[in-house]
């Protein structure tokens, strides 16, 4: 191929990769250096430290994702495997798959009808003789909602990991006399690890930004980092703490990353 | 026993996916006004829905965003993938690849806040055109992840015998490259059309006033309370998301199909 001619066909690409990956990010963390005035401050960072309330927002947030993403796994870690010893198996993940298809608000409305005062939940609550509660607009309903729309994205990379497995080493440790739970904990787990950190990547960092929950099911009980971000953007127009909050929420992220990202060694070692 | 155990937890999730949706869709056809109680069967709401101008409007709106953002993100993403692979060095390979996750990793919200910034700044009107450049953003990088695994497959003996008997650099790449990575171009379009229709936080950002996708009307009418009108829709939506999974689901069998069709003839 001649080299005169292909860098051609890179300029929309590197286009992209300019306008639209490397400038904002710029652009997010310049803006979070303007107070309303425009003026050029390091106070909304100082204004962010020292606030209890940002704090306190943000540690919830984080504690809330957190449990968000642990109880996904605690769900979605069985359902993969026992899908994965399915005999149709690809099929089935497909119709784990298909949920994910609907729009996320389609799926929060459906919730505000079920969690109503008088809803399926309350009406099975009654049956049952406990009698009606609030369930909308609490904290728990939230971290359901959350849970629940959360869940494809970590069957999905935890069925994938049970699939690149390879059946031989499950066999060697029965051979070798494990017992099933041995076989579990010391070989199947540790080696389906990459796709459990794959989906808790997938899940996490989105936990912290859900705002439309937070305002639909929350109630705006629960202000996560995402919520705030979106008031301060499009309710109060103050860019700069918004940009502020979202320079956190990018460290947060590359926090999660690293700490999720697979070590391997750069060396090659077989896997 | 055991395996009665998994089946009946399998059972209860899948359950638990699906009851939402399938409640939003029983109560689409109640007579009823609330998800509360069902009053006996009615399309009445789907009338409702299929006169309602503004609703069509914005869902013409939402597949013209869809189609068009696809379009364009897997024409710039494939030529994207093509210059990846073709990088010598390992280390702008792997940091193009780093930049190219940036927004594939990013939290919505961050997409769109920046975005935002970024149009108003360079004094870009908010509405269809901020939305349509938003969602070919933020649909790029996962074109160019389906297209290079197909890239990488591709054997270099094949490049070097069309070389030798001539081709241009044009007929190499009509001929040859794009034939061969078309399925992960034809994944690459599929996904970015999903991405497109189901993105809400994006769009809330950029849209502006005057424009509206679907996403962003179903939020500012569950706000205001329960409408059995978006039952209907969402009954509309799912039928859709059926047929396009369908329409995935045998595009990739029959890809590999013709895989295994082809190992055999070689063995």
């Amino acid at each position: 191929m001649t080299n005169r001619k292909t860098w051609l066909y890179f300029i929309p690409y590197g286009l992209w990769l300019a306008l639209f990956v490397i400038a904002p990010v710029a652009l997010i963390i310049y803006q979070s250096f303007f107070d309303l005035g425009h003026h050029f401050t390091v106070a909304n960072y100082g204004t962010y430290f020292q606030s209890a309330t940002y704090l306190k927002m943000t540690l919830n947030s984080v504690w809330y994702a957190f449990l968000i993403t642990l109880f996904t796994v605690l769900i979605s870690y069985p359902t993969a495997y026992f899908l994965h010893q399915l005999k149709h198996r690809q099929f089935w993940l497909l119709l784990v798959i298909l949920p994910t298809w609907i729009n996320i608000l389609l799926k929060a409305y459906a919730f505000i009808g079920i969690f109503s005062q008088a809803g399926l939940a309350n009406q099975f609550l009654t049956f049952i003789g406990i009698g009606p509660q609030q369930i909308l607009f609490t904290n728990a309903s939230f971290i359901f909602v959350a849970t629940y729309i959360q869940i494809p994205f970590m069957i999905l990379p935890i069925f994938n990991a049970l699939d690149d497995l390879n059946p031989a080493f499950i066999n060697a440790s029965k051979d070798l006399g494990a017992s099933a739970w041995q076989t579990f904990h010391r070989v199947i787990f540790p080696l389906t690890l990459p796709g459990v950190k794959a989906g808790v990547q997938a899940v996490f960092i989105p936990s912290l930004s859900l705002f439309m929950l937070t305002r639909l099911i929350g109630g705006n009980k629960v202000i996560t980092l995402g919520t705030a971000i979106e008031e301060h953007f499009l309710t109060t127009m103050n860019w700069g703490m918004g940009s502020t909050i979202g320079v956190v929420l990018i460290v947060a992220m590359i926090i999660v990353m690293t700490l999720t990202g697979d070590q391997k060694p750069k060396g090659g070692t077989p896997r | 026993m055991k395996r009665h155990l998994a089946n009946s937890y399998l059972v209860l999730v899948f359950i638990i996916l699906y009851a939402p949706i399938l409640f939003l869709i029983v109560y689409s056809f109640s007579q009823g006004d609330t998800m509360t109680n069902y009053h006996g069967f009615t399309w009445r709401h789907y009338q409702t829905l299929f006169s309602d101008a503004r609703m069509l409007a914005i869902v013409a709106n939402t597949l013209l965003v869809a189609l068009l953002s696809s379009l364009i993100a897997t024409f710039i993403g494939t030529l994207g993938a093509l210059s990846i692979n073709r990088t010598t060095k390992r280390v702008t390979r792997e940091s193009l690849l780093t930049l190219n996750n940036v927004l594939m990793v990013s939290p919505d919200v961050i997409i769109g806040a920046s975005f935002l910034i970024f149009f108003t700044m360079l004094k870009i009107p908010l509405g269809f055109g901020s939305v349509l450049m938003s969602h070919i953003a933020f649909e790029i990088p996962i074109v160019v992840l389906m297209v290079l695994p197909r890239l990488r497959e591709m054997s270099t003996s094949m490049l070097d015998a069309a070389q030798d008997l001539g081709a241009t650099t044009r007929q190499l790449l009509s001929r040859v490259i794009i034939p061969f990575i078309s399925p992960g171009i034809f994944a690459g379009f599929f996904m970015a059309l999903t991405y497109s229709l189901d993105d809400f936080a994006v769009t809330f950002f950029v849209t502006g006033n005057g424009f509206s996708t679907l996403s962003v009307e179903i939020y500012s009418r569950a706000r205001q309370g329960i409408n059995l009108e978006i039952n209907a829709l969402s009954g509309v939506m799912f039928l859709f998301s059926l047929l396009l999974v369908g329409g995935y689901y045998w595009i990739q069998q029959a890809s590999q199909k013709r895989k295994h069709r082809k190992r055999e003839v070689v063995s």
